[in-house]
C-alpha cells in the first residue's frame, strides 16, 4: 500500500516535472522566434545606420563592425547635404503631413459628431459614403486628380499634396471617431445644453473627452501621408517641393553608386521617423490595438 | 431625465432648421467629395472618351477598353502580365506574412516576458516608406556588398546566393518579400489585439480539461479569428494589388528586368505618363485604372460573399 501510493507520488511528480519542462520547452522556442524576427525587423536598417558613418573600405571590408577612429568618416553626410536639399525636404513632409493631419482631425470630428450625435435623414448614407473611400484607393482618381489639380492651379505646389491627403485621409477617421463619439454619455451633453449651449459649444466641450481617440487617428494617419511616393511623384515632384520619400527616392537613383551617399542619405530618412516612433511607440501600439479590438 | 424634462416645460415651438448639421458636415464633404469621389468617378467617366485634338475629347464607348484587351503589339501582353504579377505579389504576401503575423501573435497573446519590446520592434520597419525600405534591401541583396549572401554562406546555403532582384525569374517575389517584411507588424498587432480580447475563462475550462496550448489554438482561438482573417486578407488584396512604391523605387516604371515584375499600378503609370516604349495617353491609364477598380471591387464582394457563408461566433 505505501509502496503503491509512493510509486503514485513519484509519477505524478515525473509527469509535473515532464509539464515543467514541456512549458520551458515551449518557452524557449517561443523566444528563439521572436527574438529571430525582431533581428531580422530591425538588423537591416541598423546595419545601414552603422556602415553610414565608416569611410568606403572598411563598409566593405568588414560591414558588422562598430565604426572606429580608423574607419569613422561622414563623408557620405556632407555628400548628401551638398548635392541635396535634405532640409527642404525634411521641412515639406513636416508641413504637408501637420497641416493634412491637423485639418482630417477637425474636419473628421466635426463629421462624426454629427454623425454620432444627431438622426438626420441620409445618415447612414453618409456613412456609406465615407466609407467607400475605405475600400477604394485615391490613387485610381489621379487621371481626374491630375486635370483637377492643374485647373485649380495648385500643381506643382504642398497644398496639392495636403488637399489629396486630407480626402484620402479623411474616410478612415470619420470611421473611428464615429465610433469614439457614439460612446460619449449623453448626460454631460444635455447637462450643456439645459445650461443654454449651443451645438458648436457642445462640440467643443466634449472635444477633450475623446482626446485618445484622437492619438489613434494620428498615427494611421501620419504614416501613410509621411511614406506616400505616389503623389509627391505625379502632383509635386519639383526640387523645391520634395517629401523626404521622393527626395531620397531621387537622390539614391542619382547617386547609386556612391555607397557612403547612398547610407547616409537612407539613415537621414529613416532615423529621425524611428526615434519619434521608438519615443511613442507605447502609445502608438495600445492605440492600435485599442482601435483594433473596437472596430 | 432632468434635462427632458425642463425642456418640455419650454413653450413648443417649431424646430429650427439644422444649420449646425451642415456645418459640422460641409467642410468635410466638400474636401472629401471634390478630391477624393470627384475624381474617382470622373476616372472612370474619362476612361470612355479620347483626345482628338488638343482640349477636345470625343466619346468612344468602350473602345479604350476593347483596345487594352485585343492590342498584340504592346497593351494586351502588358496587361496580363501584369495582372499575373499583382495576384502573384498578393499570393506571396497572403502566403508567407499573414501565417508569420498569426504565428507571432499567438507567441505574443501569451504571458511573454518584453512582449512589448519584440512589438516595438517588429512593428518598426512598418512606420518606414516602403521606397526607403525596398531601397536597403537594394543594398543588403546587392553581390557588391554582400551582406545576404555572407549570411547564407555561414549558414551552409551559399550554392543558392544568386542576384535575386536582378533575375527575371525572382525580382518580383524577392520585391512582394521585401513588402510582406516590411508589413509584417499590421496583421501582428491587429490579430494581437483580437486574440488579447478573447476572455480568458473561455479556454480556462478547456486547459482544467487537459487541452494542450496547440489544441485551444486551433479549436478555440483559431474559429474566433476567423473574422479577423478575412479583414486581413481583404486589406492585405486592397493594398497588395496597388503595389507601386516598392517596384518604382527599385526598377523604375519600367518595372524590369523585361517587365519582370511589371504590376497594374506600375502599368497604369507608364500607361498615364509615357515611358521610353510606351507613350503618354491619360485616356488609356484611365481605362487602365477603370479595369483595376472592377477588380478591386471584385475581391471587395467576393470578401463579402464569402463573409455571409462562414459561420462566426461573436463574443
Amino acid at each position: 500500500m505505501a509502496r503503491n501510493a509512493d510509486a503514485v507520488k513519484y509519477r505524478l511528480r515525473n509527469y509535473k516535472s515532464d509539464l515543467d519542462l514541456r512549458h520551458l520547452a515551449t518557452k524557449i522556442l517561443k523566444h528563439w522566434m521572436l527574438i529571430m524576427f525582431a533581428f531580422l525587423s530591425t538588423a537591416p536598417v541598423a546595419l545601414v545606420v552603422l556602415n553610414s558613418f565608416k569611410a568606403r573600405r572598411a563598409i566593405f571590408r568588414n560591414p558588422y563592425h562598430l565604426p572606429n577612429a580608423a574607419t569613422f568618416d561622414v563623408v557620405g553626410y556632407e555628400t548628401v547635404f551638398e548635392k541635396s536639399q535634405f532640409h527642404v525636404y525634411y521641412f515639406n513632409s513636416l508641413f504637408v503631413t501637420l497641416t493634412a493631419l491637423a485639418l482630417i482631425l477637425l474636419f473628421g470630428t466635426m463629421v462624426a459628431f454629427a454623425l454620432a450625435e444627431y438622426s438626420f435623414p441620409g445618415n447612414n448614407l453618409l456613412r456609406l459614403f465615407f466609407l467607400l473611400g475605405i475600400i477604394i484607393p485615391i490613387r485610381l482618381g489621379s487621371v481626374s486628380l491630375l486635370r483637377l489639380i492643374v485647373s485649380l492651379d495648385l500643381i506643382g505646389t504642398l497644398w496639392a499634396l495636403i488637399v489629396v491627403y486630407i480626402a484620402g485621409g479623411l474616410p478612415l477617421a470619420v470611421f473611428i471617431l464615429t465610433q469614439f463619439m457614439s460612446q460619449v454619455p449623453s448626460e454631460l451633453k444635455d447637462a450643456a445644453r439645459v445650461d443654454g449651449a449651443s451645438e458648436y459649444r457642445v462640440f467643443w466641450l466634449i472635444l477633450p473627452i475623446i482626446r485618445p481617440a484622437t492619438g489613434t487617428v494620428s498615427a494611421i494617419s501620419i504614416i501613410p501621408m509621411w511614406n506616400d511616393l505616389w503623389f509627391p511623384l505625379v502632383l509635386a515632384p519639383g526640387e523645391a517641393t520634395r517629401t523626404v520619400t521622393l527626395g531620397a527616392q531621387q537622390f539614391m537613383g542619382q547617386f547609386s553608386n556612391d555607397w557612403n551617399a547612398l547610407l547616409a542619405a537612407l539613415s537621414l530618412s529613416s532615423v529621425p521617423v524611428l526615434i519619434i516612433y521608438f519615443i511613442s511607440s507605447k502609445q502608438l501600439l495600445q492605440g492600435l490595438t485599442a482601435g483594433a479590438i473596437k472596430n | 431625465m432632468t434635462a427632458s424634462l425642463s425642456r418640455s416645460g419650454q413653450p413648443k415651438h417649431r424646430k429650427p432648421f439644422p444649420t449646425h448639421i451642415i456645418v459640422f458636415l460641409a467642410p468635410a464633404l466638400a474636401v472629401y467629395g471634390l478630391f477624393m469621389i470627384y475624381p474617382l468617378f470622373d476616372s472612370l467617366r474619362l476612361g470612355f472618351f479620347v483626345q482628338e485634338t488638343r482640349g477636345v475629347e470625343r466619346f468612344v464607348g468602350t473602345e479604350n477598353y476593347v483596345t487594352l484587351i485585343t492590342d498584340e503589339a504592346i497593351l494586351q501582353p502588358r496587361l496580363l502580365n501584369a495582372l499575373k504579377n499583382s495576384f502573384l505579389f498578393f499570393a506571396v504576401n497572403m502566403l508567407v506574412q499573414n501565417p508569420i503575423a498569426l504565428l507571432l501573435a499567438a507567441a505574443l497573446s501569451t504571458k511573454t516576458r518584453g512582449g512589448l519590446l519584440y512589438r516595438v520592434l517588429i512593428f518598426s520597419p512598418a512606420i518606414l516608406s516602403l521606397a526607403i525600405a525596398a531601397f536597403v534591401w537594394r543594398l543588403l541583396l546587392s553581390p557588391l556588398w554582400g551582406v545576404v549572401y555572407d549570411i547564407l554562406k555561414t549558414l551552409g546555403l551559399g550554392a543558392y546566393a544568386q542576384p535575386w532582384l536582378g533575375l527575371e525569374s525572382t525580382a518580383l517575389i524577392t520585391l512582394a518579400l521585401i513588402s510582406a517584411w516590411q508589413y509584417l507588424g499590421i496583421p501582428m498587432m491587429l490579430y494581437f489585439a483580437t486574440l488579447i480580447s478573447i476572455p480568458n475563462d473561455l479556454f480556462e475550462a478547456a486547459y482544467v480539461d487537459g487541452a494542450t496550448d496547440w489544441q485551444i489554438f486551433w479549436r478555440i482561438k483559431l474559429p474566433l479569428l476567423m473574422p479577423m482573417i478575412g479583414i486581413i486578407s481583404l486589406l492585405t488584396y486592397i493594398g497588395n494589388f496597388n503595389a507601386f512604391d516598392v517596384i518604382f523605387a527599385l526598377k523604375g516604371a519600367d518595372a524590369g528586368p523585361n517587365y519582370a515584375s511589371d504590376t497594374m499600378m506600375t502599368f497604369f503609370y507608364r500607361t498615364f505618363f509615357g515611358s521610353g516604349f510606351q507613350k503618354a495617353d491619360p485616356h488609356m491609364g484611365a481605362a487602365v485604372a477603370g479595369t483595376m477598380f472592377v477588380i478591386l471591387l471584385a475581391g471587395v464582394l467576393l470578401y463579402l460573399f464569402i463573409r455571409r457563408r462562414i459561420r462566426s461566433y461573436e463574443l
